[in-house]
C-alpha cells in the first residue's frame, strides 16, 4: 500500500485519498513545436525501473498537486515536495543518492 | 521430438511413463546466431517458432532473464477475443484467433483453447453505442461477433444480475469464436516446436546491454557473456523501456502493474467469459472451478510485480453486484504482472533507430489473445527486414506522425 505524505495539509495520504499524474518536471510543447518534440512530451514518457519522480494529486484532501520521489522497483518513498518545483530539491537528490549510490543523478 | 498421441500415451502407460523425453532442450549459448529473440514470453517463442516454420530460419536463440513463460504470459487471465474496433487491430487479432483454433494440431500440444464465447456487458447508453459500432466495424472486417439482448445474456449466464441497480445489463458484445486458452501451455506449446527445430532455449540469462557498431546490432551482453547475432528481436513486454535503453532510444511505453485473482474450486457455473468494463471486472471459470478474476491496472508506474490492494476490493465489489452469487466465495491467490502501456493502448510491432533491431511490445493488459498472430507479424518483420500487411501499422513512429491506433476508446479496460 503505497502511502505518501502530502507537502501542504502533513496528511500520510493512503494511495485511494490520491490520485496518480505520472512523470514529474514535464517540460511542455505546443503549436510551435517539432512532432519530435512534442511526441516526446506527450508519449517517450521517462519508464526507470528504480528512482522516478512522480505527480500525484491529494485529491480526497486539500485537493492540491505535490510531487513524489518513489522506486518502482521496490516502492521505496523517498519523499514529496511541493509542485512549485522545477527539479527535486537538493536535500532530497542527497538523500536518493545516500540510499541508492548507483543512481545517475536527476536528468 | 517424439509427437504426441494417443498411441504414444498407450504405449507409454505400458512403459510406466518412464519413457517420456524432456519437452525442450536447455543448451548452452552458441557464439553467434542468426537471429536472437529477447524474452521466452509467448510473443517471443511465437515470433521464433514462425521464424523457423515460414521462414526457414532456425539459427535462432531465445534468451530469458527467469523461466519460459514466467512473465505476464504466465501470469494473464487468458481471454481471447477478436473483436477489436480499429481494422489493423482486428486483422492482427482475428489472425491470432484463426491460429488459435488450430494451434493445438499445428504444436502437436494441447494448448486447451476452449471457443467458450465472450460477453462484453453493455451497462450504460454510451456502451450499447460503442458496441453497435464494434459489431458494425467487425462486419466490415469480416470479423464475426454479434450484439445481443439482456436476455439471451441472462441466457447465456445464469448467474448473472441484469437488473442493476447501479448498472442494469442493457445488452452485449457477443463473440462465441472467442474463449480462453491454457497460457502455460501456450508457452510450453511452441518452446517444445521452437527446440525440436533446433533453436536454442537459454533460461536464467539476463540480456544486460546491447552490442552495436556503426548503427547496427552486433549482439547481446548477457549475465552468461556475449552472444552475437545478425538479428535482434525484443520481446520483453514490461522491461521493454529498460531494453530500449540498452539499444540507445527512448519507447513511448510506460510500465504498470496489473493484477489478477482466482478463487476456491467451485462447481460449474458459468461456461463463457464475461467483461464488464463500466464497473471494472471480468471473470471466468476455470476448467478446475476456479473463478478467474482480473480488474483494472494501477495507476502509476511499478515494477514488482506486485498489484495494489485496493484494486481487489474494487474489482470484487464491482463483480459481486453482477455476480451476487460469488459473494460467499473464498480468494485463493492473487498476482500481478508489468505489462507495457502505450498511449493509444496498441502494441508495437516496429523496425527501430538501430539497424537489424526489432521490438515486439506494447501489448499491455491484453496480449495473450494475440500472441500467435503476433509472432507471425513479427517473424515477417525479422526474416524481410520490413513489415507486412500484419504489422506496418503498428510502427513506433505513429506516435510522433499521430496515426494512433487508438482503442484505448475501445476498451477502456483490460481487454
Ligand atoms: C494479470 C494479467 C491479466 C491479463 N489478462 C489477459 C487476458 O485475459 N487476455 C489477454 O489477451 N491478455 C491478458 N494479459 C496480457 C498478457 O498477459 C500479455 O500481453 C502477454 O502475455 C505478453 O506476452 P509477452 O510474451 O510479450 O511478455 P511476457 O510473457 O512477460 O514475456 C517477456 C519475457 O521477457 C523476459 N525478460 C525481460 N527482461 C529481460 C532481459 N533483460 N533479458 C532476458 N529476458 C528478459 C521476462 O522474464 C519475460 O519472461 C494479462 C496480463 C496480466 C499481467
Ligand atoms: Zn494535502
Amino acid at each position: 500500500m503505497l502511502i505518501l505524505e502530502c507537502p501542504y495539509c502533513g496528511v500520510k495520504a493512503e494511495e485511494t485519498e490520491l490520485t496518480p499524474g505520472y512523470e514529474a518536471h514535464l517540460k511542455r510543447f505546443g503549436p510551435g513545436a517539432t512532432p519530435e518534440e512534442f511526441e516526446a512530451y506527450m508519449f517517450a514518457r521517462k519508464n526507470p525501473k528504480g528512482v522516478h519522480f512522480e505527480r500525484w494529486r491529494h485529491a480526497y484532501g486539500c485537493g492540491k498537486w505535490f510531487l513524489a520521489a518513489r522506486c518502482t522497483a521496490t516502492l521505496e518513498v523517498f519523499g514529496t515536495y511541493p509542485a512549485q518545483s522545477s527539479e527535486p530539491p537538493a536535500d532530497l537528490q542527497a538523500k536518493i543518492k545516500a540510499k541508492r549510490p548507483n543512481w545517475e543523478g536527476y536528468k | 521430438m517424439k509427437r504426441y498421441s494417443v498411441f504414444a500415451i498407450a504405449k507409454q502407460a505400458m512403459n510406466y511413463h518412464l519413457g517420456w523425453e524432456k519437452a525442450w532442450a536447455s543448451p548452452a549459448p552458441k557464439k553467434e546466431y542468426d537471429v536472437i529473440i529477447v524474452g521466452a514470453g509467448g510473443h517471443g517463442l511465437a515470433t521464433a517458432y514462425y521464424l523457423g516454420k515460414n521462414h526457414g530460419i532456425k539459427n535462432v536463440a531465445i534468451i530469458e532473464k527467469g523461466w519460459l513463460g514466467g512473465g505476464n504470459t504466465g501470469r494473464n487471465t487468458t481471454i481471447i477475443r477478436s473483436n477489436y474496433l480499429q481494422d489493423p487491430s482486428a486483422a492482427i487479432y482475428d489472425k491470432a484467433l484463426q491460429l488459435y483454433e488450430g494451434l493445438s494440431q499445428d504444436l502437436n500440444y494441447n494448448v486447451m483453447f476452449s471457443p467458450r464465447g465472450l460477453l462484453m456487458l453493455a451497462q450504460t447508453h454510451h456502451e450499447v453505442r460503442g458496441y453497435l459500432r464494434t459489431v458494425h466495424a467487425n462486419m466490415l472486417q469480416g470479423v464475426t461477433t454479434e450484439y445481443i439482448s439482456p436476455a439471451k445474456v441472462k441466457e447465456l449466464v445464469p448467474i448473472i444480475n441484469i437488473d442493476g441497480p447501479r448498472y442494469p445489463v442493457l445488452g452485449a458484445l457477443y463473440q462465441p469464436r472467442g474463449g480462453t486458452g491454457r497460457h502455460d501451455a501456450v508457452a510450453w506449446g511452441y518452446a517444445r516446436a521452437c527446440s525440436a527445430m533446433g533453436m536454442d532455449i537459454i533460461q536464467q540469462t539476463e540480456v544486460t546491454a546491447v552490442r552495436q557498431e556503426g548503427g547496427v546490432v552486433k549482439g547481446v551482453e548477457t549475465t552468461k557473456g556475449f552472444i552475437g547475432c545478425k538479428k535482434l528481436g525484443v520481446v520483453v513486454a514490461g522491461h521493454s523501456g529498460q531494453l530500449a535503453e540498452m539499444a540507445g532510444f527512448r519507447l513511448p511505453i510506460e510500465a504498470v502493474a496489473l493484477q489478477a485473482l482466482v478463487s476456491e474450486p467451485i462447481k460449474p457455473c458459468m461456461d463463457v467469459v464475461v467483461m464488464a468494463n463500466t464497473v471494472h471486472g471480468y471473470m471466468s471459470q476455470s476448467d478446475k472451478g476456479e473463478m478467474v478474476i482480473g480488474g483494472g491496472t494501477d495507476g502509476f508506474n511499478n515494477f514488482t510485480q506486485r498489484g495494489s490492494f485496493h484494486h481487489v476490493e474494487e474489482t470484487l465489489r464491482a463483480l459481486i453486484e453482477t455476480f451476487p452469487m460469488i459473494s460467499r466465495l473464498k480468494m485463493l491467490r492473487q498476482w500481478g504482472g508489468i505489462v507495457d502501456m502505450t498511449g493509444d493502448r496498441s502494441p508495437i510491432i516496429s523496425k527501430t533507430p538501430l539497424g537489424n533491431c526489432f521490438f515486439n511490445c506494447g501489448w499491455g493488459t491484453g496480449g495473450f489473445k494475440a500472441i500467435p498472430g503476433s509472432g507471425w507479424a513479427m517473424a515477417e518483420l525479422m526474416a524481410k527486414g520490413e513489415p507486412g500487411a500484419l504489422a506496418e501499422e503498428f510502427s513506433m513512429w505513429r506516435f510522433k506522425e499521430g496515426k494512433f491506433i487508438d482503442e484505448s476508446v475501445a476498451a477502456g479496460v483490460a481487454h
